[in-house]
């Protein structure tokens, strides 16, 4: 029989579990390329794996403190994201789509090829990167927590250091969008024509929003390594499309969207991966194999992606009026 | 130059705006822009092939031609949203060649859209935010400090107010400007140009889509940024609206200046009439029998040399 308690339990500690508060971070500077600027940005899988791979490479090779590595982290990603907006951002969003999605699997190859193994790690990725990161816990060892959400203290530092990381961006994101800057990044999304007749560097904006969102997708690299190791299967383009699906869940040209469409989402993928999983072990599922039961959640999540863009556009919580998607 | 400002009721037109015979390329008693042998081709075909063209300061000149005859490319090389492929020109002295399209619009030099181009998914008060100039907020180091920015950003929403009720837009302030009508759009595009405090304000087609009840107020819009001390440039096919409001005329043809005067006479050279205005002026030149076309540029050749 299926245990609907450990099915609950697991989906709930998705609630504010640190890849949750990853996938938000990177997802609100998505919302900035894509919701905001309008910027069509495939490669935020790239920036992750950079985030993530220049905390372990600082840390690991260059032996610097976490503050350092975490500013290494940030660095490569604005160089990344110069690299990719110099020749791009001049031409029309279509021609930053085809760079972004190419330039964050050239990065992935480039960490997974042998030629770097003693840097990189190679397919087996790194480890042994925490402990600059788990000295700085104010947390006393022990266990905490009440319900489904009982953790250690590590776990429970990992938790903390994520969410502010993303309220702290989600704050920034909300002054910026309120601002004058914002009115011109938001006008651009409309029509870079038009803001450029009104005297605005269209080209300047759009590099500083590549930049700003880029930043924010490193360091939700850095919070997802934090309790697992750095592999470079984990940056594929899927990653990027998850990331997506969740903006459009919670409604790119908004705030919080991104970051309840991550919890949604989590929730929900936990939940029904436990499900197919039990359902099939109980035999009620008897056409499956337990293999093909692991691989139908992302064919659920490829069909959700494909309900909100026809039913809710807009995403949940998105202006009914503002249809960024549909023009 | 001897231009009427603070004309009530019917347009008084500026006179005495040039030196010498009208004929193209005419020299101006104060040109505010000056341009020299402007090419640009796409591909074969030469689609603007301007000699020389100054642009009378303070008054409103029309930009006239059939379909085709290289107008809004005009347009577009002179605000820096295309490249020429040869020639310089100057906006109030200072050349421009080569500067791009933001620049010239902080110089002064603001333009509107032949396809207007509202901000669909802002408000109309932040449409015309948008268009104020040299604002401290939108630097991203202060976009976040709102105190930096709070007071000059009241100023900017009291000037828009200003600028909506003028231009009867204010009821709509709060609505998105994709709710708007064509015309209230074209409206909207103005006053946001006019939110950058522009001395030229160049205008593609201000009367494109607009049914004939906001037809009346625009002009008077136009006329009014010319009473305020702006010089206007627009294109238009309204042959009418050119000759009630237009002060100077230039006439283009297969990429070329082939005319300029004041309306009147524009309209009174048989060649102007027969090309661009008469029988024939809603239709492309290159539907016309090439013999025609021929005998039609001869004359207005020999209508410049007659002048000269």
């Amino acid at each position: 029989m299926i245990d609907w308690l450990l099915l609950l339990s697991n989906a709930a500690q998705e609630i504010i579990s640190p890849t949750t508060a990853a996938y938000a971070l990177a997802a609100l500077g998505l919302a900035i390329h894509f919701g905001f600027t309008g910027l069509l940005n495939f490669g935020q899988a790239g920036f992750m794996a950079l985030g993530a791979y220049g905390f372990a490479i600082a840390t690991l090779t260059f032996g610097l403190p976490v503050w350092g590595a975490i500013l290494f982290g940030i660095a490569a990603s604005i160089v990344f994201a110069l690299i990719l907006g110099v020749p791009t951002l001049r031409l029309r969003a279509d021609y930053l789509a085809i760079v972004t999605i190419a330039a964050a699997e050239i990065l992935r190859l480039l960490l997974t090829t042998n030629q770097f193994e003693p840097v990189t790690g190679s397919a087996n990725g790194l480890q042994g990167y925490k402990g600059g990161f788990a000295a700085l816990n104010p947390i006393p060892d022990g266990q905490y927590g009440f319900g489904p959400w009982v953790y250690n203290a590590y776990d429970w530092w990992v938790r903390l250091f994520g969410w502010t990381l993303v309220v702290l961006a989600a704050l920034i994101t909300w002054r910026l969008m309120k601002s004058p800057w914002g009115r011109v990044i938001k006008g651009i999304r409309e029509d870079e024509d038009a803001v450029r007749a009104l005297g605005k560097n269209v080209y300047f904006y759009k590099m500083q929003s590549l930049v700003i969102g880029g930043v924010f997708g490193s360091l939700a690299g850095m919070i997802f390594i934090l309790p697992r190791a750095v592999v470079p299967s984990n940056y594929q383009t899927s990653l990027t499309f998850f990331i997506y699906a969740i903006l459009l869940l919670g409604g790119a040209a908004t705030v919080l969207g991104p970051i309840v469409g991550s919890v949604i989402f989590w929730v929900l993928l936990s939940f029904f991966s436990g499900f197919v999983a039990r359902a099939v072990e109980a035999g009620w599922l008897p056409f499956m194999s337990s293999v093909q039961a692991g691989q139908l959640r992302f064919i659920l999540v490829g069909a959700a992606i494909m309900l909100i863009v026809i039913y809710r556009p807009q995403g949940i919580f998105g202006n009914k009026k503002e249809l960024a998607f549909v023009k | 130059m001897s231009s009427s400002v603070g004309a009530q009721g019917a347009p008084i037109k500026s006179t005495g705006l040039h030196i010498g015979e009208p004929a193209p390329g005419v020299k101006k008693v104060d040109p505010i822009i000056v341009a020299d042998g402007i090419t640009r081709q796409f591909g074969g075909l030469m689609a603007v092939d301007v000699e020389h063209l100054e642009i009378p300061r303070g008054a409103i000149t029309a930009l006239i031609g059939p379909n085709g005859a290289g107008k809004t490319t005009l347009f577009n090389l002179l605000t820096g949203f295309d490249k020429p492929d040869s020639g310089t020109w100057t906006f109030d002295g200072e050349s421009i060649s080569g500067v791009p399209a933001f620049r010239v619009a902080r110089k002064g030099q603001v333009r509107t859209f032949q396809l207007t181009k509202a901000l669909g998914l802002l408000t109309v008060l932040d449409n015309m935010k948008l268009g104020a100039k040299g604002q401290s907020g939108e630097s991203l180091s202060r976009a976040v400090f709102p105190w930096f920015w709070k007071k000059e950003e009241e100023a900017i929403e009291a000037r828009a107010m200003e600028l909506l009720a003028r231009f009867k837009l204010d009821a709509k302030k709060d609505d998105y400007a994709a709710s708007l009508s064509g015309g209230q759009r074209k409206l909207l595009e103005m006053a946001r140009a006019l939110m950058s405090e522009p001395t030229l304000v160049m205008l593609d087609e201000p009367m494109a889509g607009v049914n004939p009840a906001l037809t009346q107020s625009l002009l008077d819009h136009i006329l009014n940024l010319k009473i305020e001390g702006m010089t206007v440039l627009f294109v238009e096919h309204d042959m009418h609206m050119v000759r009630h409001i237009a002060d100077w005329v230039v006439v283009m043809a297969e990429g070329k200046v082939v005319a300029e005067g004041d309306p009147h006479e524009v309209m009174a050279n048989p060649a102007v009439i027969d090309a661009y205005l008469g029988s024939h002026h809603d239709q492309d030149l290159g539907d016309l029998d090439t013999a025609v076309v021929e005998a039609i540029k001869e004359l207005a050749d020999d209508d410049a040399d007659d002048k000269q």
